[in-house]
């Protein structure tokens, strides 16, 4: 077994006094894993990977990515937040700067690079995610589709170790949800780290190494996408499963 | 059933709107029974008002500066009290024959004040040159130096007065504003504190009595033979007071930029500072520009409030030049006419360059 990137040991979160969001997560992520978290709307999927890079902070239980562990420490934080990139369900690109600019932003302005070369290595990236001839225009001028490859190639540019996927095609309209798909099975033929939440089973299938179910704030079932898919073995993944393969 | 094949329709112009006066009259002005009635009420009055005020301000106004003529049966408005008290009205009591000191200097200003607005001039060699031109405003309107006799601040006034005020509490107040707005969303209780309390008491109190205090009060708070000039003690006033309402049109700014914005700007690695810098504020103040400029043009009316302090700014000079000479006393309403028209100029001419600001900055919106 390869050697672990990030730990999840006994976490859990609250929302406010009563909402108990996480509930005695372990979990272990491998180098160069693929991870598929799918499970009902507030059932902490999205909360689980946003402790990852402390966009939200868990309350109790130990959390290390790549050797590094989260506490108040910013000092950790900004250390994993080097090695960790995200994609929203929202994008979330800079409505006031470039395509080009919305890449070049954190390299020049966090990593100290000069401007030529990080334009170089944007469009590197621009290229990638096959988008590279909209570099001068606005996000706001883009589809759905090709602002969701500009985040995900903006995210590459600073080389992360781990990839986190928030819903990454749930705000796409059904004929854009393919490009993304396209760019991501692309990327996890390369080795890097992926987490990704998302009810795009053809994905699981796939790409994913395992896919983990959910259901209020607990992990309920982790499995390969071929036994999970075809023999899950919980009764509430079951149910799930049914309902959102049923038609 | 047979497969049609999709046939994508080629794109047309829209249709021409119908151009002309007449249509235009008939659709804007006529176009029902309702607007056909408010276009004839507003017609009545404006027969009913216009006539008289054109006759009083033009066709019987007395253009020479007699005020015997003025004071005749049926003259109408005594424009003559313009020139007469013309230095008067702009320079206020700065000393007659050195008028030329604040002439110069205020041209100055304006001309860098126009130059800021244009693009080509934001540059970073804009701050050192502001503050040679306003360092040569001082050192010429102040003097005792370079053989020029010195005028104590007291003495400054009229238009270059008002110039001053308005620009420097606006420049001033701007980053004030934008460190209280930040300060009142940051997570550090003492500062969040101090913020909000700073715009809650400023916001509390009218201006006159923070100009008030400034200029009465400091001075006895203050130990004896310390002391600090008038002019700069109502300008802080002024900027202070600007600032705490800018914040607050500020701060609705920053409320309104999607906190996904601040959250990927935190996985790429920005810290605090940059993420504003870069991301937050560049949004929220593209939306509050109107706000802002209307902040700026309040400023820029409210320096007429230091006359209470005696200093005579634009409004005051001219308050001063009439009510010190009983022959054109009677006259106020034309002296008042013609600084609103001063004032119109410059708020106009703001609020047009604000509309300017709103499409460069929005020009990322545009599809």
């Amino acid at each position: 077994m390869s050697e672990p990137i990030i730990t999840f040991n006994k976490v859990n979160k609250w929302y406010g006094n009563n909402y108990h969001v996480l509930r005695d997560i372990d979990l272990t992520v491998t180098k160069g894993e693929r991870i598929v978290i799918c499970g009902p709307s507030g059932s902490g999927k999205s909360t689980l990977i946003r402790c990852i890079n402390r966009l939200e902070e868990h309350q109790q239980g130990n959390l290390t990515v790549d050797g590094v562990e989260l506490t108040d420490d910013v000092k950790a934080i900004d250390d994993v937040r080097k090695k960790v990139g995200m994609v929203f369900q929202q994008f979330n690109l800079f409505p006031h700067l470039t395509v080009l600019e919305n890449l070049t932003l954190s390299p020049m302005w966090v990593g100290k690079m000069p401007k030529k070369e990080a334009e170089e290595k944007a469009m590197e990236q621009l290229k990638r995610v096959r988008i590279a001839e909209q570099a001068s225009k606005y996000p706001l001028q883009l589809s759905g589709g090709q602002q969701q490859r500009v985040a995900i190639a903006r995210a590459l540019c600073l080389k992360p170790k781990i990839m986190l996927f928030d819903e990454p095609t749930s705000a796409l309209d059904p004929e854009m949800i393919k490009e993304v798909l396209d760019v991501m099975i692309e990327m996890a033929n390369q080795g890097i780290t992926m987490i990704c939440v998302t009810h795009e089973m053809g994905f699981a299938k796939a790409v994913a190494d395992r896919v983990i179910f959910m259901d209020q704030g607990q992990i309920v079932e982790q499995n390969t996408p071929h036994e999970f898919f075809n023999n899950p073995q919980s009764e509430r993944s079951k149910d799930f499963l049914s309902k959102i393969l049923g038609h | 059933m047979s497969a049609t094949t999709f046939e994508p329709i080629a794109a047309r112009p829209a249709p021409v709107k119908t151009e002309g006066l007449v249509a235009w009259i008939r659709s804007n002005l006529f176009g029902d029974w309702k607007t056909t009635v408010g276009t004839l009420l507003v017609a009545a009055v404006l027969l009913k008002v216009l006539p008289p005020f054109l006759q009083w301000a033009l066709f019987n106004a007395v253009w020479t500066a007699k005020f015997e003529l003025c004071n005749a049966e049926g003259a109408g408005a005594c424009w003559g009290v313009v020139s007469e008290k013309f230095r008067i009205i702009i320079f206020g009591r700065y000393p007659f024959e050195e008028q030329w000191r604040p002439l110069i200097s205020t041209l100055l200003l304006c001309a860098l004040l126009a130059g800021s607005c244009m693009r080509s001039f934001w540059k970073a060699w804009l701050v050192p040159l502001w503050i040679a031109v306003l360092a040569f405003f001082f050192v010429v309107m102040y003097g005792g130096v370079l053989g020029l006799s010195r005028v104590e601040t007291d003495r400054w006034g009229g238009l270059p007065l008002t110039i001053l005020l308005a620009s420097l509490s606006m420049a001033m107040a701007f980053p004030i504003a934008l460190l209280i707005a930040l300060g009142r969303r940051s997570k550090l209780p003492a500062i969040k504190t101090f913020c909000t309390i700073y715009v809650e008491l400023i916001r509390g109190v009218p201006l006159i009595s923070v100009l008030f205090m400034a200029s009465f009060m400091f001075p006895l708070l203050m130990p004896q033979g310390f002391n600090i000039d008038v002019l700069v003690r109502v300008l802080a006033g002024i900027t202070l007071f600007a600032a705490a309402y800018m914040a607050e049109v500020i701060r609705g700014g920053l409320q309104a930029v999607p906190k996904g914005q601040i959250e990927a700007a935190a996985t790429l690695g920005l810290s605090y500072w940059q993420t504003q810098r870069k991301i937050v504020l560049p949004q929220a103040l593209a939306m509050v520009v109107p706000g802002i400029m209307n902040n700026f043009i309040s400023t820029f009316k409210d320096t007429s409030l230091v006359t209470i302090v005696s200093l005579y700014e634009l409004t005051g000079a001219m308050s001063l030049a009439l009510n010190s000479d009983a022959d054109w006393r009677p006259f106020k309403i034309e002296g008042y006419l013609f600084i609103a028209l001063i004032y119109f100029g410059f708020c106009f001419a703001m609020s047009r360059y604000s509309l300017w600001i709103e499409k460069q900055v929005n020009k990322s919106k545009l599809r």
